[in-house]
């Protein structure tokens, strides 16, 4: 008994070092959408976060450490993502142009940038950014103590944890009990009608893809610090994932969650099921079980989806003549 | 308008299309040249010099290789631009040609009673069909349950390059030591005498060939066979009007699901004669390493399209262009610089595409509000009421 118990608080922790980034870049791509603007750049700019923020985390360990460093590489990562998000609003909300476009130049331009800027300034000419993990939480004092919900939710954790679930709870809040979110969900779905309330549909989208770029550079952090000691100008795709991730949450912030813990554990079973005792004896090959992430959101995807609909003005760049 | 002017008039129009990209290049480079200067200001010149002389710098060998290197760019830009013509984002491109890839491979391999003249044209020909089949499944999932093509084809991905290792890994064409397929030889598109003219003369006669061969001269034909197939056909009239408007299609009697299907499938059958002529290259062509990354020729695909403009023979040279200026950053490393420097670039040039778009929409709609004003103006003069026309 006691060692499925192991088992199960060992999946689970190992499921938030998954679903935490995903579940805050999908929330990320959320906004831009429910905003009415598609932005396929999430990749590029969890990696452009990412990079500024493990750089800065690279300068600043020897002064400093813990909590308190990753704080302000949080900071430095939202920051990075905002700036970087930018040129993808510049570029579909004022130039209307086809955000497709922009979000594939995006994706380009930052592993590219991430490799170029540190062998530049590395010794070397090293592309790789090292750091070094002194963020892992033991145990949470008080709740990690608790029965049961202390080992699965409160130790061997990392404080990005509970921000994003933080994030959630705000995200939903905001979406749909604040009068941003009411202006937010209208210029998705028909912002003329937006537009003829006195809504600024311009900046309402702003707002829309900047939070997303916040959110996705954050969530470049958070995905590389529990898992790597180094920045390698990747995020393993997990950007597109989120992209996945959010249209498996049909662009709903509760939904999300559940297609993101439900991603993630899937994707701890398929990396973890040597660790897994009943797992390990049964004679399916290591190629299977990775494949098993993507198969299960597929055939979930095939039962939930007859009635999915996008936000109905993502991807149309606003004309005010338009009907 | 006198006759023989439908010529010229042709030639304005493609040299209209044209232009927004030419901008969009010179600014890439120009945001490329300002890095070069950021980075190491000595030699910047000489570092957009060997940019722009791209492949040319290798001399009639580093053409060659343009050309070598173009062909995967060129069949993964028609899979993703074909499928935007029809309305779909093919993001998939990488698991499709993976799988032809595979197939092909198999084939040649395994399938050693077929005549060896024939074998690579079956080779290419089964990873079309399996490129097809990989495409389908997002086809068939967007068609009949309404599942988002970006999300099944980022799954089918994935799902294409675990199972593909798995097949690789549990077939004969697995070579263990390298962890990589074997090689298969005797299945090599021809060169079609394309090796005599794209090589470097050593002074000790010795030829210094490229590794092009016939795979670019098939690329360019399916492009052409692309191109006739979208604006030349029934059948390609109704994947483009799907695109344009699902529910209008259905009214107009087009049956809307199999349009997405069929498109998928010729976009996979693309993407799989993508990986057919990466693996069937001549003499010693590469083989799939058992990885788990995903090919990035499916990404670069996307590129490619954006700035080829969707258009089949637009994208012939947007994929000769990419590769060009890609081997311009290959010999950019003799002066001490980073080859990223050329993806910056390129993500420059199609961001800046979407300015120069935007340029392009904005003169056309002047010129086609001029001319509704010089008719408005010719029917004031019918009447006999000339207005001054130095105004214009």
């Amino acid at each position: 008994m006691s060692d499925l118990f192991d088992t199960i608080v060992f999946l689970v922790q190992q499921m938030w070092f998954f679903s935490i980034p995903l579940l805050i870049v999908a929330l990320g791509g959320m906004f831009s959408e429910r905003s009415g603007v598609v932005n396929i750049a999430l990749e590029g700019i969890m990696v452009v976060g990412a990079f500024c923020s493990i750089l800065f985390i690279n300068l600043m360990q020897d002064s400093m450490s813990g909590q308190g460093l990753l704080l302000l590489a949080m900071l430095v990562a939202m920051g990075s993502g905002v700036l970087f998000s930018l040129l993808h609003a510049y570029a579909s909300i004022n130039l209307r142009s086809n955000q497709t476009i922009s979000g594939t130049a995006l994706n380009m331009f930052a592993p590219a940038f991430a490799i170029y800027t540190a062998r530049v300034i590395q010794t070397n000419s090293v592309q790789q950014v090292e750091f070094t993990n002194t963020f892992r939480i033991p145990s949470v004092p008080l709740l990690g103590d608790i029965p049961i919900l202390g080992p699965l939710f409160f130790q061997r954790t990392y404080i990005t944890t509970f921000i994003g679930i933080a994030i959630l709870i705000i995200a939903t809040f905001v979406l749909y009990k604040t009068r941003f979110g009411l202006r937010l969900r209208a210029c998705g779905e028909h912002p003329q009608a937006a537009d003829s309330m006195g809504v600024n549909v311009f900046k309402i989208r702003y707002a829309g893809v900047l939070l997303s770029g916040a959110l996705a550079g954050l969530g470049g952090l958070v995905f590389v610090v529990p898992t790597s000691t180094n920045f390698n100008a990747t995020v393993a795709g997990y950007g597109f994932l989120a992209l996945a991730v959010l249209i498996f949450g049909q662009w709903k912030p509760l939904r999300i969650l559940v297609a993101a813990l439900f991603f993630g554990l899937m994707k701890t079973v398929a990396s973890a099921y040597s660790g897994i005792s009943f797992l390990q004896g049964l004679p399916i090959p290591s190629d299977i079980y990775k494949m098993i992430p993507y198969l299960a959101t597929l055939i979930v995807l095939a039962f939930t989806s007859k009635r999915s609909q996008a936000p109905r003005a993502s991807g149309v760049p606003y004309d005010r003549g338009g009907r | 308008m006198s006759k023989g002017t439908g010529f010229f008039k042709a030639l304005g129009r493609v040299s209209l299309g044209v232009l927004p990209s030419l901008i969009a290049i010179a600014i890439g480079l120009a945001f490329g040249f300002v890095i070069l200067l950021i980075s190491d200001s000595s030699r910047a010149v000489d570092g957009l010099k060997m940019i722009a002389s791209g492949g040319f710098t290798g001399g009639m060998k580093g053409t060659g290789n343009v050309l070598y290197f173009a062909t995967p760019l060129i069949m993964t830009g028609l899979s993703v631009g074909f499928a935007f013509k029809t309305g779909l984002f093919n993001i998939g491109a990488s698991g499709q040609l993976l799988m032809g890839a595979f197939a092909g491979i198999y084939v040649a391999h395994n399938a050693t009673w077929i005549p060896q003249p024939m074998l690579w044209v079956v080779c290419l020909l089964t990873a079309m069909c399996a490129g097809a089949l990989w495409g389908m499944i997002p086809g068939l999932f967007k068609g009949l349950l309404n599942v988002h093509e970006v999300i099944a084809c980022i799954m089918c991905n994935y799902i294409g390059l675990y199972g593909v290792n798995y097949m690789i890994r549990n077939s004969n064409i697995y070579d263990r030591l390298k962890n990589q397929t074997v090689n298969i030889p005797h299945a090599a598109i021809p060169r079609w005498g394309l090796d005599e003219i794209f090589h470097n003369e050593m002074a000790s006669g010795f030829k210094d060939a490229s590794s092009v061969n016939g795979g670019i001269l098939i690329a360019i034909l399916l492009a052409v066979v692309m191109y006739f197939v979208l604006n030349r056909t029934t059948f390609g009239y109704e994947l483009k009007a799907c695109g344009h408007n699902r529910d209008a299609s259905r009214y107009a009697g087009i049956n809307e699901k199999r349009s997405i299907i069929f498109s998928m499938m010729i976009a996979g059958a693309l993407a799989g004669a993508a990986g057919g002529l990466i693996f069937l290259a001549p003499s010693n062509g590469p083989s799939i390493r058992v990885e788990e990354i995903l090919a990035p020729q499916g990404f670069s695909g996307i590129s490619v399209a954006l700035l080829g403009l969707s258009n089949p023979i637009g994208i012939i040279f947007s994929g000769l262009f990419v590769a060009y200026i890609s081997q311009g950053g290959f010999f950019l490393q003799r002066l001490n610089y980073m080859p990223e420097i050329i993806d910056i670039i390129i993500a420059a040039i199609i961001y800046f595409s979407a300015f120069a778009l935007l340029v392009q929409n904005l003169i056309a709609t002047a010129g086609r509000k001029r001319s509704a004003r010089r008719e408005r103006e010719d029917d004031a003069d019918d009447a006999a009421v000339p207005e001054e026309e130095a105004s214009t």
